[in-house]
């Protein structure tokens, strides 16, 4: 049965990764291209979920409403760049910080004034409703194994774009030498506009496709844009391939550290002071992890060379 | 001082001009035959949902008084705590000191509730809490001025421990969040219930994915579940609980966990769930009636116990006014109107216990779907009658 | 202090002047309300002053060290946690108090700090994140002390015995003169031969470290006194509100000490002053007049990004300018 429950839990700690770079990938590509911090990151992802549930609700179809809220996600992205974001690329990160941080507030706001305090649902899509037995007395809803698709299906997609097209080309190019890109004909600040609105687009789509398994709800992004963070910084910024492995690491440190960590506890603890200390410590793992990467390799475990 | 220049000398003669203006801006108003009222609610973040129904339910039953309470002109200050306990502070403190009000009511969290009491108190205001009832303020630290118009916390899983060792279920599943409340929640839920604990798992405040605990409760093989997940934590974990197929297959017992702020989001994944509570929205007496309708009619969603509590917060205070003649400013003869409660509360059966904490029924209660299509808990048994809290024992209280 | 600024021009001059006149306005405060104004002024401009030592504290590393610390709330919960704790266990006298937050605040910055440092830019901001949630969580599980829920200090602090600080106004000047300290005394340090080291290592670390000064001692020293100075805020904040809570050091808080620095013109000692007024003043007052009032602030903050460089110091000495310039 340990067996059985191991495995278990290591499947969950994963798809909790796959979760966790769906939001980081738009994350890490904003940040590593156009070395720009975008805290608005989380509030995108929110905004892309709410869409979700207001277009599913309009059209009784998830996949309808995926397909509109990409679009209007994508629409709102570009339009904050072109309000503020624009204005930024040249200015110091916490100029960025800051006027990133107004957006969280207004958007947090702004989704309760539109659609109300409080939490909305999205409807698992009947085409994925069904279920798989796991072990015993335990079932695993086909449509996580569909958001966990997705995500590996980001993961190539991106790193496909990035190293074998132009547009990839031209994006690297950018990040590492933006000057003489621009000197050599190309326009940068459509390249970036570009990245960027594909960036948002990335958030919304992670918010729409976790939608049917989460509340949906003001300040969903907060505490998830800091989780991503701390996924992007220990896989390097800038770097698709180790955002994807610092994501599935912090999805099964913190899924086996919270289903075991009192088990080991207990080799040197008795069982009440195993219990207390592995309730303290759960949710400092991943800080604890992050800290120590950062210890051994300060620019994370994939740097991005410039 | 070499460190600054002579600009720094020239500056401070300009600094009492702004501080004279500063000063000036805000005016006190003049004391009239009027009850102020300082209305003190979380109404930012996810959590504002809650806050909202205790809020409008508050100014909805006073709107039904004609806009008095106790026959006096109701002046009322909203205030958000922003769940932050130093600003709820602040702004309490603003309350009884700028706005010099009779009553603070509020708030909706337990820990905004232990910070704001003694500001409050010590300024020699009433504290009326519509939802926090902590066992501090219930036992030992039980005071004059502070009273409750919902419950004492550990009630609601009190219920469901009783409920669950009536029913003969031998093993169960605890899960809560982990801080405080999950704590003594779990504690209540084990007062009565005398059977085997096979799981006591607790999850951090923010989970947004409950596979690592619904894997660990399916292999544990329990006769029924319990928990505490109040606002999204309940959304998330009953909709993933109804995924996994576990619904049909183990009883889900809780508290604050399926309840009128949830369930327009868990709809029907929450079907047949039961919950501990002192009221439904389908209590059948006229005055609750009303009020459903009243609420229904004014904000379009089913109230919940978060909104009970506000308009039964209202009705305590128009009593106590009443019961003291009207002389807000007699503190002793208002203290011994909200003794009193002298009036018709939207859960029937209600008294206020020698500890402030109301003595009133406990009900199972269970999630069903309406016939116009929404959902919402509906009585099922009665549990506990005149239940007085565990804590009472301990409080001695004060005169005055 | 010529030389202390050798590229900020003709800005420099006007910073004294305002400080001189903030903290002027400050002191005539309570005289005023002696006379009929409001205690609820007073009790909203304690509060500010104290966030403002906090935001000063992190600007001495932020602003002259480029090092952007997004787990500052930690020591601020570190210093009330000293009061609560001590009270609990009958020490309520301030000094001891102030003592022990101090030390055990320094203590948690030279560890934090010389594990942080050996990382820089956006990997600082992260790594100082990861050691405040750390301590947050911490608190949490303190049960004994309240846990989440925070614990409530029966009364404020005593010094030698009497319980002076019960009185709002001598709490007041408390609070300011630890304020005019702090601001004199971080002035004082960026002004000295330290302070030009720290702006060194931030402008250019290997030439620093070619004419002979090990850049991380500097940091280091530095982070542990901002850490020290954030900690006695601490101090301030428990018996301002005579209530300790985990929320103190949540990362929410970290945030926005960062956006008051960086919002009041950070660098300046002076901007996070004037960030701590504008930030929490105006939310009391929005706050005051719609729910909404986020949609209000958050797109204020916006456009003083936009169009004030600098922050609100950079705009004030602009609009001044043109007189004295």
């Amino acid at each position: 049965m340990s067996a059985t429950l191991l495995s278990v839990q290591t499947l969950n700690g994963l798809q909790l990764g796959v979760l966790l770079f769906l939001v980081a990938a738009g994350l890490t590509l904003v940040f590593g291209v156009m070395d720009f911090i975008n805290l608005a990151h989380g509030v995108q992802f929110m905004i892309g979920a709410y869409l979700a549930a207001m277009f599913t609700a309009l059209t009784d179809n998830f996949f309808l409403g995926l397909g509109l809220a990409l679009p209007a996600a994508l629409t709102l992205g570009l339009a904050l760049e072109w309000l503020v974001f624009r204005h930024l690329y040249a200015r110091d990160h916490l100029d960025q910080v800051l006027a990133t941080f107004g957006i969280i507030l207004f958007l947090n706001q702004a989704v309760k004034f539109v659609w109300g305090a409080a939490p909305l649902s999205v409807p698992v899509p009947t085409l994925l409703s069904g279920s798989i037995q796991l072990m015993e007395g335990l079932r695993y809803p086909i449509y996580r194994l569909a958001v966990i698709g997705a995500g590996i299906a980001v993961a190539l997609l991106l790193s496909l774009l990035v190293s074998r097209t132009r547009i990839g080309m031209l994006v690297r190019a950018g990040a590492a030498n933006a000057p003489m890109v621009s000197a050599l004909g190309v326009d940068i600040g459509r390249l970036f506009m570009l990245v960027f609105g594909f960036g948002a687009m990335l958030a919304g789509f992670a918010g729409a496709m976790v939608a049917p398994l989460v509340s949906v709800e003001p300040g969903m992004g907060d505490n998830l844009l800091i989780l991503t963070f701390v996924v992007i910084v220990i896989g390097g910024i800038g770097s698709i391939r180790g955002a994807f492995i610092a994501a599935l690491l912090v999805g099964l440190v913190d899924t086996l550290g919270r289903a075991f960590g009192p088990l080991v506890l207990r080799l040197f603890l008795d069982a009440s002071a195993a219990s207390q200390a592995g309730q303290a410590l759960a949710p400092m793992l991943i800080y604890i992890l992050m800290a120590a990467v950062l210890f051994v390799r300060p620019a994370g475990l994939f740097p991005v060379r410039r | 001082m070499k460190i600054w220049d002579k600009g720094f000398t020239r500056g401070i003669r300009g600094g009492f001009l702004a501080a004279v203006v500063l000063a000036a801006l805000p005016a006190g108003a003049a004391a009239q035959e009027k009850v102020r009222i300082g209305l003190l609610t979380t109404l930012s973040g996810p959590a504002a949902t809650l806050g909202q129904q205790s809020r409008d339910a508050f100014l909805l039953a006073v709107k039904t008084l004609g806009g008095k309470l106790g026959g006096l002109e109701a002046d009322i200050v909203v205030v958000d705590d922003e769940l932050k306990p130093d600003v709820a502070v602040t702004r309490a403190r603003g309350l009884v000191e700028r706005d010099k009000v009779d009553f603070v009511v509020g708030p909706i969290f337990s820990n905004i509730l232990i910070a704001i009491h003694k500001p409050v108190t010590d300024a020699g205001a009433f504290l009326i809490s519509p939802n926090a009832g902590t066992s501090n303020f219930a036992g030992r630290q039980c005071h004059p001025n502070f009273f409750v118009a919902s419950y004492q916390n550990d009630q609601n899983h009190e219920v469901m421990g009783k409920y669950a060792q009536d029913k003969g279920f031998k093993k169960v599943f605890l899960l809560a969040p982990n801080y405080q409340a999950g704590k003594d929640s779990l504690a209540g839920f084990k007062r009565h219930f005398k059977g085997e604990i096979v799981g006591e798992e607790y999850v951090p405040l923010n989970t947004a994915d409950f596979s690592g605990e619904l894997a660990k409760i399916a292999a544990a093989k329990p006769d029924a579940f319990f928990t505490f997940m109040p606002g999204g934590l309940g959304v998330n974990l009953v909709r993933q609980y109804h995924q996994a197929g576990l619904a049909s297959t183990i009883p889900f017992l809780s508290a604050f966990t399926v309840d009128e702020s949830t369930l327009p989001a868990q709809k029907e994944a929450a079907l047949g769930f039961f919950g501990g509570s002192n009221w439904a929205p389908d209590m059948k007496n006229a005055q609750s009636e009303a009020f459903v309708t009243a609420y229904e009619a004014a904000f379009g969603t089913v109230p919940g116990s978060y909104a009970m509590h506000g308009y039964d917060a209202a009705l305590l205070i128009d009593a106590a006014i009443r019961t003291a003649g009207g002389k807000v400013s007699d503190r002793n003869a208002l203290r011994a109107g909200l003794r009193k409660a002298d009036f018709t509360s939207l859960r029937g059966d209600f008294r206020m216990g020698a500890n402030h904490y109301p003595v009133q029924d406990f009900y199972v209660v269970q999630v069903v779907r309406r016939p116009d299509g929404k959902y919402a808990t509906s009585l099922r048994q009665k549990v506990f009658d005149d239940y007085v809290d565990a804590y009472a024992k301990d409080c001695q209280m004060r005169a005055n | 202090m010529s030389g202390a600024h050798p590229t900020a021009g003709p800005l420099r001059d006007r910073r004294p002047r305002l400080a001189g006149l903030i903290l002027a306005g400050l002191a005539t405060l309570p005289l005023l309300g002696a006379l009929g104004a409001d205690s609820y002024v007073l009790l909203l401009v304690t509060r500010v002053m104290i966030f403002a030592v906090a935001a000063i504290s992190l600007d001495l590393i932020l602003g002259y060290g480029a090092m952007v610390s997004f787990g500052h709330a930690a020591f601020m919960g570190i210093g009330a946690y000293a009061v609560g704790i001590l009270a609990t266990h009958g020490i309520e006298d301030l000094l001891a108090q102030a003592g022990v937050a101090i030390l055990v605040s320094a203590g948690f910055a030279a560890l934090t700090g010389a594990v942080s440092l050996r990382t820089k830019g956006v990997h600082f901001i992260m790594i100082t994140l990861a050691f405040g949630q750390m301590a947050f969580f911490l608190a949490v599980s303190l049960a004994a002390y309240g846990g989440d829920d925070g614990l409530t200090i029966a009364r404020r602090s005593t010094v030698l015995g009497a319980e002076w600080l019960g009185n709002a106004t001598i709490f007041y000047y408390l609070v300011l003169a630890v304020l005019a300290a702090t601001l004199l005394a971080c002035r004082a340090l960026v002004a000295a031969r330290f302070g030009r080291v720290l702006r060194g290592t931030r402008e250019n670390p290997v030439r620093m470290q070619a004419i002979g000064f090990e850049p991380f001692r500097y940091q280091l020293t530095a982070y542990v006194i901002s850490g020290a100075i954030c900690g006695l805020s601490g101090v301030l904040i428990a018996n301002q509100t005579n209530f300790i809570s985990p929320a103190y050091m949540a990362w929410q808080r970290s945030g926005e000490l960062i956006v008051m620095v960086v919002l009041g013109g950070m660098g300046t000692l002076i901007g996070p002053l004037i960030g701590a007024l504008a930030y929490l003043l105006i939310e009391e007052w929005l706050a005051g007049i719609t729910e909404h009032w986020k949609m209000i602030f958050g797109p204020l903050l916006i456009l003083v990004v936009l169009h004030a460089r600098g922050g609100l110091v950079g705009a004030i000495t602009r609009i001044t300018g043109g007189r004295h310039g």
